[in-house]
C-alpha cells in the first residue's frame, strides 16, 4: 500500500514545529510514532499535503518531576513508559497500561502524545490519563494552554486540540504509593481493547481511601466510572465489596457493537473487568 | 566414504534453506527486477454485484509516469477464461471466469482496471483518477438462501446458483449398506448442523508476479505453488504455444493452498507485459491479498449419525452446501469432494451417504486451503462422536475405541471403498492419554463443576486420519480431475561427484531442499553437503505436478528415490568394469561399489569415482553411454493415511466467555520420519492454523458483500502469544505403499486440531445445556451460549470498533500497493 504523495519536514524545536504547522494550514498533519497515522495514509483514508515529524524535537522527550506532578514529554514512547523508574514510582498505572499496548515493535515507536492526540476510544492510554486527572499542555501560535483530560477527549478521534496546536507534554499528578492495574480484554495478544479498565486505588488500613477508575472503548471517549469510584471509597478492600461497586461500571456508557462484541456484552464485560482490575490492584 | 556412515534420514538437520529465507536475502519475486521494468497496479471493485456502466480512465492516462491503462474491454478478446480443472459432474455449471471484469462484477475485489507506470508509486496514484460507474444488482451472500427457488442469481445466464451436486452412496456403490435404512432402524440418531466458516489462507509473502516478454520465450515469475500446472494452463487457456512459456516460482513464502491457483493476476501480468512488449511486475498489498486471493472452507454441514445404544455406529449421512464464491477456480468444486471419503474417518461405518451441492455467491471464490475438504470432514465426524458420547453418557474415547479399525484389521477397506494400508490407533491413543494425564484432568473437571467454579475445564478429543499423498492418477481420473497425480525427479551426477537433484515438487516453505538432500545422501552414499536441490523453474525442472495435498514426500521423493536407483544401476555396470568384476558380483553400500563378500576394507569404487570416470569416458564398458544422469516418474498406487490422537484441555472463563488452551497433546503417526525437526515445524504450524479456525479466524462480509476483515488487525491470525506450549510425540507405523514408509505431515495438525479444541470448549460448558458453539468460538459466542443458549452470537455489527482501533478501514477499492 502506497500513500498519496506528501511533503515532509522535521523541525528540531517546538517553536519551529508550531510555526510549520500553522504555515502549512489545515491540510498538514503532525506525525509522531506513525503507528496510527501511517496505516491511515497507506490505506488512503487521509491524504495530508504535509507531514511535520516531531521525532527530531528533543524538548518533547523525557520524563521529569515537577512538585506533585510528573511531566511526560509527548514523544515518550510506550516502551519508555513501561521502563521508566519515575513512572513506575509515581504513576504505575501508566506503566502497566503501556505494557498492554499492541506488541513490542509498536511500543518502541508509538508515543504517549500520539495516543492521546489520536483519541481512539479503543486506544489504551487515554483511560489511565483520564483516571489520573492528567493535564495536557498544548502549544500553538497563540502560546501555551493546559487542558484537563476530562475536557480533552471530546468525541471519536477528536480532542480539544485546536488547529495549529501541538500536544507538548502531559502533567500527571503523582499517585505515589497507590496500587494500580490495567485490565485489558481482547481476542489476540497484539489487538486493541474490546473493553479495558484502568484502576488506581489508595488503600489505608485495609479500606479504600481513594479510587480512580476509567474505561476504554465504552463510548466515543474514555469514560470515568464515577459511580464505581464513589461506591469504592470507604469500603473494605474485599472481593465482595469490590464486586458490588463494580456493578455500577456500565452506568452512563454507550459502547459500540461489532462482530466481536455487542453493546450488552461490552457492558457486562465492563462490570466483570472493573471488579478484576480493582481486585488485582489491591491484591484482593 | 566409509561403510559406517550414519544415515541422514532420521536426523534433525536444520534446514539449509532457512538462512536465506528468514533474512529475506533471496529471490522472493518482489525482490527481483529487470531492465526497464514497469509496475502494474489494479483497481478492484468495491461492489459485490453490479453492472459496470462506464469506466473513465482518461485522467489516469495523463498522470505522471503512466504508460498504459487497461479496462476489461481492452483485454476481453484475449483473456479467455481462468481455468477450472475439476468438473466434478458432467452437468456442472461453470461460468466464464474473466481475469478482469468486462461488463459485470461478481465479487467485491474483482479487478476492473489496470494501470501500468514507471514506478509502483505512480501506478498507485493513477488508480485514484479512474472513475467507474456501477449499477447495483442484488447481492447473493447466504448459501442456504441462494439455493431456494426464486433466489436472486449470481450468474443470470446459468438460471440457478447451484453449480453441481455430487453424491456418494455406499449402498449404490456396493461398498456398504443403505444409509436411510440404517437410520430408520437405529436406536439413536444424532442430527447436527455445523458451519465451516470462511477462512483466508494468509500466507506470509503476498503474491507477486513479474513477466518478461522480451525473449523468444515469455518468462513469468510467480509466487505460486504450481509452476508446472501454471505453465500448462497459460498455454491451454491463452493459446500460447507451451514451449514459448517459461514459468519460474523462485523462493515462495508460504501458500497453504492459497497459491495453488492460476490467478487473475498471473494472467493479467502476462497479458499486459506481452501487449506492451516490456517487463511488468505486480505485487499485491496485504489487504489485496486478504480481499482477493482465494478463500477457504465455507460449508454448511447437515449431519445425521445413527448408532446402537451400546455406542456402535450404524450409519452416517452428510448433506453439504459448499460456497464456491463467484467463480470456480482451479480446484474449487473438488475441495468438498476430497472430504467425501473422510467423514467416516477411522470408524467402521456400515452405511454412508454424502451429498454435496456447490453454490455460487457474490464472494471471493473459495479453493484449497490447508487440508482442503479433509478438515471439514474431520471436524464433523469428531464433533459427532463427542455428541454421541454425550447422548449415551459414555466417555468420548470409549465411543471412539468401540468403533475404530483395530490394528490387526489393516489393511482395511472403508465404506467409501478406500483401502487404509496401515495404522495403529490404539498405540497413538495410549501414548497421548498418558502424556495428557487424561484421568487427572477429568477429575479436576468434575471438581470444578461440583464447586461451580467460574473457570470450567473442558477436554476435547480428535482421533483423526486423513488421506494424503495426492494422488493415484487413476483415482483422479475416476473423479474427473483434469490431470494426473504423479511426480517427476531427475538426478544429475556432476564430474566432481556432486549431485544435483531436480524435483517437480515446488516447495514454498516446507524444507524440501534439506529433506531431499538427506534422502539422496543416503541413497547415493554422498555427503549431505554435496547435494543441491533444483526446483520451481520449468526450464531446469521441466516436468512436475507441484506441491499440495501433503504429496511432496510421499510422491515427489519417491520419484527422487527411483531416479537414484537408476543412477546406481548405471553406475554398477561401470564400477564392475573398473573393479574388473562381473556386474552381478558387485554390491553398493555406503557410497561404494565392492566385489560382493570382500568386506568393507576391500578396494572399492565410490560413486564419485564412477562419476569422474563417466566424465572422462576413456574406459567405459562397450555400449555404455557416458552418462549416469537419470530421471523417474512416480505414480502412487494408493493414498497414504497418517493418523493421530490429539487431546486438548481448555479453560473457559464463564464470566467473560474467554477460552484459554491449557494443554495440548498430540501423538501423530506419519510413518517413517525423514527429519524430525521439519516434522515438528509442520505439526506446530498446522496446530496453530487449526486452532485458529476453532478460536480466532473468520472472513466476515457485511450485508453488501464487503469483506470487513480486510486487514490483519481484523482477520485474527494468532501469534505465539495466543497459543499454548504443544506436547508433540509420534508413533511410527510405516506406510506400506511406498519404499520409505512415509505418509506426509503437511496438513495433519490443521486437520486434527480444530475439532479437538471445539470439543473441549463444548465439553467445558455442556452442563449449562450447550451442545455447540459456532466457530470461531469467540468470547462473546461462548458467553452467550452459556447465558442465553445462542451459539452463533456476533456476526455483523453496526459500528466499527475492532481491527485498527475504532477506524473503519473497510475499503475494497484500495487496489494500490
Ligand atoms: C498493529 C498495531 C496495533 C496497535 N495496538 C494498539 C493497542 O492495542 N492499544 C493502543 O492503545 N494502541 C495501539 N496501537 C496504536 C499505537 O499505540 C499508536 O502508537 C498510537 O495510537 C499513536 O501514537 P503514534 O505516536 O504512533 O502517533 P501517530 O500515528 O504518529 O499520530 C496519530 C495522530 O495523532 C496526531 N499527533 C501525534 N502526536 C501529536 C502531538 N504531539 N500533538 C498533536 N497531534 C499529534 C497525529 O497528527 C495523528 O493524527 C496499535 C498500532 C498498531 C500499528
Amino acid at each position: 500500500m502506497i500513500p498519496a504523495a506528501f511533503d515532509y519536514v522535521a523541525p528540531t524545536t517546538v517553536d519551529d514545529a508550531v510555526r510549520a504547522l500553522s504555515e502549512a494550514g489545515e491540510d498538514a498533519k503532525i506525525i509522531a510514532g506513525g503507528q496510527s497515522l501511517l496505516p491511515v495514509l497507506r490505506m488512503r483514508l487521509a491524504a495530508p499535503s504535509k507531514l511535520i515529524d516531531l521525532g527530531k524535537v528533543p524538548e518533547l522527550r523525557g520524563i521529569r518531576e515537577d512538585g506533585d506532578a510528573l511531566v511526560i514529554g509527548a514523544m515518550t514512547t510506550h516502551y519508555e513508559m513501561q521502563h521508566d523508574p519515575l513512572i513506575a514510582e509515581h504513576a504505575s498505572l501508566l506503566a502497566l497500561t503501556a505494557n498492554a499496548v499492541a506488541d513490542p515493535q509498536v511500543r518502541h515507536r508509538g508515543t504517549f502524545g500520539g495516543s492521546l492526540a489520536h483519541a481512539d476510544p479503543a486506544g489504551d492510554l487515554p483511560a489511565p490519563a483520564l483516571a489520573l486527572d492528567a493535564e495536557m499542555v498544548v502549544r500553538g501560535m497563540d502560546g501555551t494552554r493546559t487542558v484537563p483530560a476530562a475536557e480533552f477527549f471530546t468525541d471519536f478521534f477528536t480532542t480539544a486540540l485546536r488547529p495549529g496546536e501541538i500536544l507538548v507534554e502531559v502533567r500527571v499528578p503523582k499517585t505515589t504509593g497507590w496500587s494500580a492495574h490495567y485490565e485489558k480484554f481482547n481476542r489476540v495478544a497484539q489487538a486493541w481493547s474490546i473493553v479495558a479498565v484502568a484502576a488506581a486505588v489508595r488503600v489505608e488500613g485495609g479500606a479504600i481511601a481513594e479510587a480512580r477508575v476509567a474505561l476504554t472503548n465504552m463510548g466515543s471517549t474514555p469514560v470515568r466510572a464515577t459511580s464505581v469510584e464513589q461506591a469504592l471509597v470507604g469500603r473494605e478492600a474485599t472481593p465482595s465489596a469490590i464486586r458490588d461497586a463494580a456493578a455500577h461500571a456500565a452506568e452512563g456508557t454507550s459502547p459500540p457493537s461489532n462482530a466481536d462484541a455487542d453493546a450488552e456484552y461490552r457492558k457486562h464485560l465492563a462490570r466483570v473487568l472493573t471488579s478484576r482490575a480493582v481486585s488485582a490492584a489491591v491484591g484482593a | 566414504m566409509t561403510a559406517t556412515m550414519e544415515p541422514e534420514v532420521g536426523k534433525s538437520r536444520r534446514r539449509k534453506e532457512d538462512a536465506r529465507l528468514i533474512t529475506g536475502r533471496t529471490r522472493w519475486t518482489d525482490n527481483l527486477t529487470l531492465p526497464g521494468l514497469l509496475h502494474m497496479a489494479v483497481l478492484r471493485s468495491p461492489m459485490a454485484h453490479a453492472r459496470i456502466t462506464n469506466i473513465d480512465a482518461s485522467a489516469a492516462k495523463d498522470m505522471p509516469g503512466v504508460h498504459a491503462v487497461f479496462t476489461g474491454a481492452d483485454l476481453a478478446g484475449e483473456q479467455g477464461s481462468l481455468p477450472c480443472a475439476w468438473p466434478i459432474t458432467e452437468d456442472m455449471k461453470s461460468p466464464d471466469a474473466p481475469s478482469i471484469a468486462v461488463d459485470k462484477v461478481n465479487f467485491a475485489g474483482e479487478i476492473v482496471a489496470i494501470v501500468v507506470a514507471r514506478s509502483a508509486y505512480e501506478a498507485a496514484d493513477a488508480l485514484e483518477a479512474i472513475d467507474v460507474d456501477y449499477d447495483d444488482l442484488p447481492v447473493v451472500l447466504d448459501m442456504a438462501a441462494a439455493v431456494e427457488d426464486g433466489a436472486d442469481l449470481v450468474h443470470e445466464e446459468l438460471g440457478t446458483n447451484k453449480s453441481a451436486t455430487w453424491i456418494f452412496d455406499s449402498g449404490a456403490a456396493g461398498t456398504g449398506g443403505d444409509v436411510d435404512a440404517a437410520i430408520a432402524g437405529s436406536e439413536v440418531v444424532i442430527e447436527r448442523t455445523y458451519r465451516q466458516q470462511r477462512l483466508i489462507p494468509a500466507f506470509m509473502e503476498p503474491r507477486s508476479f513479474m513477466c518478461d516478454p522480451t525473449g523468444d520465450q515469455i518468462t513469468l515469475w510467480s509466487s505460486t505453488q504450481i509452476p508446472h500446472i501454471l505453465r500448462f494452463l497459460l498455454a491451454a487457456q491463452l493459446g500460447v504455444p507451451e514451449h514459448k512459456i517459461r514459468v519460474i516460482a523462485p523462493d515462495v513464502g508460504g501458500g497453504f493452498g492459497g497459491k495453488l491457483q492460476v490467478t487473475p493476476e498471473d494472467f493479467l501480468t502476462f497479458l499486459v507485459a506481452r501487449r506492451l512488449g516490456k517487463p511488468v511486475k505486480y505485487t499485491e498489498s496485504r489487504s489485496e491479498s486478504l480481499l482477493s486471493g482465494h478463500h477457504g472452507r465455507d460449508q454448511i454441514q447437515k449431519l445425521t449419525l445413527s448408532a446402537k445404544r451400546d455406542g456402535t455406529v450404524t450409519g452416517l449421512k452428510v448433506e453439504l452446501l459448499a460456497d464456491m464464491g463467484a467463480y470456480l477456480r482451479l480446484v474449487s468444486p473438488g475441495v468438498p469432494i476430497l472430504g467425501a471419503f473422510m467423514f467416516n474417518a477411522i470408524y467402521k461405518f456400515p452405511a454412508y451417504k454424502f451429498v454435496c451441492t456447490n453454490v455460487f455467491t457474490n464472494k471471493v471464490p473459495t479453493d484449497a486451503y490447508r487440508g482442503a475438504g479433509r478438515p471439514e470432514a474431520t471436524y464433523a465426524i469428531e464433533r459427532l462422536m463427542d455428541e454421541l458420547a454425550a447422548e449415551l453418557d459414555m466417555d468420548p474415547m470409549a465411543v471412539r475405541e468401540k468403533n475404530w479399525i483395530a490394528h490387526e484389521e489393516f489393511p482395511f477397506t472403508t465404506v467409501c471403498g478406500l483401502t487404509y494400508d496401515s495404522g495403529n490407533y490404539e498405540a497413538a491413543t495410549a501414548k497421548a492419554m498418558e502424556l495428557f494425564g487424561y484421568d487427572a484432568l477429568r477429575a479436576e473437571q468434575k471438581e470444578r463443576r461440583d464447586r461451580g467454579d467460574s473457570v470450567q475445564l473442558g477436554i476435547g478429543i480428535s482421533t483423526f486420519t486423513e488421506m494424503c499423498g495426492l494422488a493415484p492418477s487413476r483415482v483422479l481420473g475416476s473423479l474427473a480431475y483434469g490431470a494426473g497425480g504423479w511426480e517427476h525427479a531427475a538426478i544429475r551426477m556432476l564430474p566432481t561427484g556432486k549431485v544435483e537433484v531436480v524435483t517437480g515438487s515446488s516447495p514454498h516453505g516446507q524444507g524440501h531442499e534439506t529433506a531431499w538432500s538427506q534422502i539422496v545422501a543416503d541413497q547415493l552414499g554422498v555427503p549431505f553437503e554435496d547435494v543441491e536441490v533444483l526446483h520451481g523453474d520449468t526450464q531446469s525442472s521441466h516436468k512436475g505436478m507441484d506441491t499440495y495435498g501433503s504429496r511432496s514426500l510421499t510422491v515427489g521423493a519417491m520419484a527422487v528415490v527411483a531416479a537414484t536407483d537408476k543412477v546406481k544401476a548405471k553406475a554398477a555396470k561401470i564400477a564392475a568394469h573398473m573393479l574388473e568384476a562381473g556386474e552381478d558380483d558387485v554390491e553398493f553400500q555406503a557410497g561404494s561399489f565392492r566385489v560382493r563378500g570382500t568386506g568393507a576394507e576391500a578396494k572399492g569404487v565410490s560413486i564419485q569415482d564412477v562419476a569422474l570416470a563417466v566424465f572422462a569416458a576413456h574406459d567405459l564398458p562397450d555400449g555404455v553411454e557416458p552418462n549416469l544422469d537419470s530421471e523417474a516418474t512416480f505414480d502412487p498406487e494408493n493414498f497414504s493415511f497418517p493418523h493421530g490422537t490429539h487431546l486438548c484441555a481448555v479453560e473457559v472463563d464463564t464470566e467473560t466467555g474467554r477460552t484459554t488452551i491449557r494443554k495440548y497433546v498430540c501423538v501423530d503417526d506419519i510413518g517413517k520420519v525423514v527429519n524430525p525437526l521439519i516434522v515438528e515445524g509442520q505439526v506446530h504450524g498446522g496446530l496453530a492454523q487449526g486452532i485458529a479456525q476453532a478460536l480466532f479466524e473468520e472472513a466476515v462480509h457485511d450485508e453488501s458483500g464487503t469483506l470487513t476483515t480486510g486487514t490483519l488487525a481484523d482477520y485474527l491470525v494468532p501469534s505465539a502469544a495466543d497459543l499454548p506450549t504443544f506436547t508433540t510425540d509420534r508413533t511410527e507405523t510405516p506406510a506400506t505403499s511406498n519404499v520409505l514408509g512415509v505418509k506426509g505431515v503437511g496438513e495433519a495438525g490443521t486437520i486434527a486440531s480444530t475439532p479437538a479444541v471445539v470439543n473441549a470448549v463444548v465439553d467445558a460448558i455442556r452442563h449449562f445445556g450447550v451442545n455447540d458453539v459456532q466457530m470461531p468460538c469467540t468470547p462473546m459466542r461462548v458467553w452467550q451460549a452459556i447465558n442465553t443458549g445462542q451459539t452463533d452470537a456476533g456476526g455483523l455489527g453496526d459500528e466499527a470498533g475492532g481491527g485498527l482501533g475504532s477506524m473503519n478501514v473497510t475499503d475494497t477499492s484500495g487496489g494500490q500497493q
